[in-house]
């Protein structure tokens, strides 16, 4: 329960953390919050050569409003600076509802939000998070930069689009169109833990009050986040109602194929994303009428 | 594989401490081990069970998901540095009142991560009080007595009696 030996090297900056990545590879990690990256160094089942210490390079941090109505994250903005942001959980409501779901206070003062998206733990909310609100990551690497989309990021179990020489360095998320509402819900066996089934949805109204969109994001249920927004259809260009909600709640069980694991088998986790994915919407149209 | 040996400067409950520590010393054996602050405990070592909670600057963390050279040039705060030469901080005379302890081990991961919450939330709710101690594990008490104490500790620190 000790890590293995490694190099350890604080960055300077953001240049020099992506010349040692550069230099290193997949030899080398990032550590950010530390979150996740010490338990599983802790278990050994991490064991990087060297570790770039990144909790000292303040611009990556913070959040900022971008043109397009769009909030950017650094990737090293803490959980609990971001559950302290009023302007930022209003401009981006699904946080205020999944924040409190992510572990414990003691985490959240540590964790960061590239750290979390970084990791790709499937059962994890803010990937939920990055597909249905449609998240644009940034990733920068000694030798350029480039963006990718939250569909694009996640290939497979703890597994992301990052190359070996890249860093996520900031997040862009789409902040909440007019006419819109949205909900995050869980089932975890206990609280803060990971999530069984985790769903994220927005519906945004047209002028006259049909469905004009409808997002819907899933964790726990693969090994990637699901973005079930496919099998929101019966509602598109309807009135909200309880036919079309149970309608998408059964593509949504269609589409997706949980594992199953200790806590739960797969058919009830199935059970539970539909039944989940009709709260959340049903939260979310709610919503709706109280931001008018 | 040589050993990576880095020199660090924090303090501890106000004290300073200068120490030569390899890379992969966890914060809380370094504070343990090195400091020989043993009030800090140490559970499980995968940041589940909060028995091992210190502040950072203030704030609750992990001290099993740190490293000691993390910590250099920071503040930090441990269960030893609760009482002082007048008697135990109102907390911990709550917690001996209300008999929030039985074998003890979670206790001072739940003193400092309720020492910073008072300290935000001096008037909390019962409800408030459980979501903050979500993160501490305690297989003895099953809680309660310990959610009395906080509640009534809350209280004393606001000027009422305990």
């Amino acid at each position: 329960m000790k890590p293995a030996p490694f190099k350890y090297v604080k960055a300077s900056s953001i240049t020099h953390a992506l010349s040692l990545k550069a230099e290193h590879g997949d030899d080398a990690r990032f550590l950010a919050g530390g979150q996740s990256l010490i338990p599983a160094m802790n278990f050994r089942l991490a064991r990087p050569a060297v570790l770039i210490d990144i909790n000292g390079l303040s611009d990556l941090a913070g959040c900022a409003e971008v043109e397009g109505g769009k909030v950017r994250l650094g990737a090293l903005t803490r959980y609990c600076a971001l559950e302290r942001d009023g302007d930022f959980l209003k401009s981006c409501p699904l946080f205020a509802d999944a924040l409190p779901h992510i572990a414990h206070p003691q985490v959240r003062n540590r964790g960061t939000i590239g750290g979390n998206l970084s990791h790709a733990d499937p059962a994890s909310e803010l990937p939920a998070l990055a597909v249905a609100m449609q998240a644009r990551m940034h990733l920068k690497s000694a030798t350029g930069e480039r963006e990718v989309d939250a569909s694009d990021f996640f290939v497979g179990l703890l597994t992301t689009d990052v190359q070996p020489d890249e860093m996520l360095v900031d997040i862009t998320w789409p902040v909440q169109k007019p006419r819109s509402g949205a909900c995050f819900v869980e089932v975890a066996r206990r609280r803060g833990d990971f999530a069984l089934v985790g769903v994220a949805a927005i519906v945004t109204h047209d002028a006259e009050g049909r469905c004009s969109e409808v997002r819907l994001g899933l964790c726990g249920v693969g090994e990637t986040p699901v973005d079930a927004s496919g099998a929101a259809s019966p509602l598109m260009g309807e009135k909200f109602g309880d036919k079309a909600v149970e309608a998408v709640a059964v593509g949504v069980r269609r589409m997706i194929e949980p594992a199953g694991n200790v806590h739960a088998t797969p058919d009830y986790q199935r059970h539970v994303a539909g039944v989940l994915t009709g709260r959340a919407l049903r939260a979310a149209d709610r919503r709706i009428a109280h931001a008018v | 594989m040589q050993s990576d040996l880095h020199e660090i400067a924090l303090s501890v409950n106000g004290k300073s401490y200068r120490r030569v520590v390899e890379s992969r010393m966890l914060l809380s054996d370094f504070l343990r081990h090195e400091l020989m602050l043993a009030g800090t405990h140490v559970g499980c070592e995968h940041g589940v069970c909060g028995a091992c909670t210190i502040l950072l600057n203030g704030a609750p963390v992990r001290s099993c998901l740190m490293l000691a050279v993390q910590a250099d040039g920071h503040e930090l705060a441990t269960v030893e540095g609760l009482a002082n030469d007048t008697g135990l901080h109102p907390i911990q005379q709550a917690m001996h009142e209300h008999h929030g302890l039985q074998c003890g081990y979670c206790t001072p991961g739940i003193l400092m991560t309720m020492t910073a919450f008072l300290k935000e939330n001096p008037a909390p709710s019962e409800a408030e009080v459980r979501e903050a101690l979500s993160g501490n594990l305690c297989r003895c008490t099953g809680y309660q007595n310990i959610v009395d104490a906080m509640l009534a500790a809350a209280k004393a620190m606001r000027g009422g009696a305990l």
